[in-house]
This record gives structure tokens, sequence and C-alpha cells, in this order.
């Protein structure tokens, strides 16, 4: 079950500034459990997206080699206050969640 | 405890929402996001990981900037910004080049997005961190070296 994750959206000098921290494990699958000593299994975020005001944005693929609990930040020019955002996430295990917030 | 409590009861409230999203057809997993990279994100070493992402011949371009500290001290957690100031930047691809798997991620960038991703990678050893900028059809890349005294990628 994916955790919920947080977005902020604002304006700065004419240019939306969308950030967001994710909730994930991030494993790359080259890791080994320190106590087993079995490899840990991949389970990382594959894909992000963003939309503005129901264009998209950015379209994002992902490795491992994100740090656990991911933080993202991008700037979008034309965008302005009012304008929703949604940031959405699906990772190598199927599991998925979205976020929206509105440019403040 | 009672933030954990908290943690649950909000987690359970999201799921809810996107199940039912997903049953009403609102949310199709997996169908809005492109194709996962697999040769890219499972290269072992740089030259098959840049390839892979189309970014073998870039030249070096002066006008991307790769801002990542000089020496981190946990490499688990390295911030890296990547501002692009080439007019027409469609796509920022980030690569740690010692890494286990070098690529770690490839943003496509449309609709007045600027270039500019700032994010959070892991590093398992000193090494550089490069940019791979695209521009429409042509590729450019600029790297800063960052040092790193606890490797973040396990072993």
């Amino acid at each position: 079950m994916a955790e919920p994750m947080k977005i902020r959206a604002t304006m700065k000098d004419g240019v939306a500034e969308v950030k967001c921290l994710m909730n994930h494990v991030m494993e790359t699958g080259l890791r080994k459990d320190a106590k087993t000593g079995q490899i840990v299994p991949a389970h990382h975020i594959t894909n992000v997206t963003c939309e503005v005001a129901g264009k998209k944005v950015m379209d994002a693929q992902w490795g491992g080699g994100i740090s656990k609990n991911p933080y993202l930040a991008i700037r979008v020019k034309g965008a302005k206050a009012g304008d929703k955002v949604v940031v959405a996430w699906t990772d190598n295990k199927g599991d998925s969640t979205s976020a929206e917030a509105v440019i403040g | 405890m009672n933030n954990l409590r908290r943690n649950v009861l909000k987690g359970a409230g999201s799921a809810g929402v996107v199940g039912v999203a997903v049953m009403a057809g609102l949310l199709k997993p997996g169908m809005a996001f492109a194709a996962w990279n697999k040769a890219g994100f499972e290269a072992k070493d740089m030259a098959g990981a840049l390839s892979a992402v189309g970014g073998a011949g870039a030249t070096a371009s002066g006008d991307i900037v790769v801002k990542a500290p000089d020496i981190a001290e946990n490499g688990a957690v390295v911030p890296v910004e990547i501002s692009s100031n080439i007019a027409g930047t469609d796509g920022i691809a980030i690569f740690a080049e010692k890494n286990g798997f070098p690529l770690i991620a490839d943003f496509k960038l449309m609709n007045g997005a600027e270039g500019y991703v700032s994010t959070r990678i892991k590093m398992g050893a000193t090494s550089n961190v490069v940019a791979v900028v695209s521009v429409g059809a042509k590729n450019y890349k600029a790297h800063k070296e960052v040092k790193v005294t606890i490797g973040g990628c396990g072993g």
C-alpha cells in the first residue's frame, strides 16, 4: 500500500515551482540484508508524472538510484496561481499513488 | 505513537480513494506511464547506460549546471540539482558514473516545464554526477565530481 506523498506548488517570479516528497523504500536490488545475507529484492518507483492544469509537464523514469523517500522539484513556465498540479508515481511492484495541490 | 496512528489512518484513507478511482476507470494502473527503460536502468556500466538513453554522442556544454555537494558524507542522500540554460531543453537524464546501476533517472519535460530538476540520489562511491540534456535530437552533457565518504548503495 502506497503511503501518501506531500506536494506543494508555489509561484515565484512567474514560474511555478512544484516540490514533492514521496514515501518509498527505493530498494535498488543490490543491497544485502545485514542479518540474513540475502539480497533485498528491488522495490523502487519506476515512473513519475506531473500535470499542471490538465497538461502533462513531466514524464520521468526512475531507477533505484534515487534516494529513499524521494524528493523532487521542477519548475514550470506559463502556469498561474490557482492551477491544479497532480503528481503520480508507480513502482516496479505495481503500486501507485497520486497527490494534487493548487498553485499558491 | 499518535503520529504513527495518524499515518496509518491517512494511508488507509488514500488507498481507499485510489482504489475507488481505479474501479471507476479514472486511474488505469500502468497505462498512463511510459514504458520503463529496463535496458538503461539495468546497465551496469556508464557506456551502456548512456547509449540506452541515446546519450552516447552527447557533447559537453557549459550551459548545463550540475549542482551537487563537493563532498557527500552520506552517499545514500546526495542532493543534486540540474539546470539547463539551453533553449528547448526537453529531457534531463542523471547518472552516477560508479554506481552499480549508473542511470538514476530520465526526465522528459514538456508544456512549459523548464530545464530544471532537483532531487536526491544515492552514490556508491566517489565519482562524477553526469547530466545528459536532450534538446530535440541533440544531446549535451555536463558533470560534477562528488566525493563520497560513506557509500549509499549497500553491499
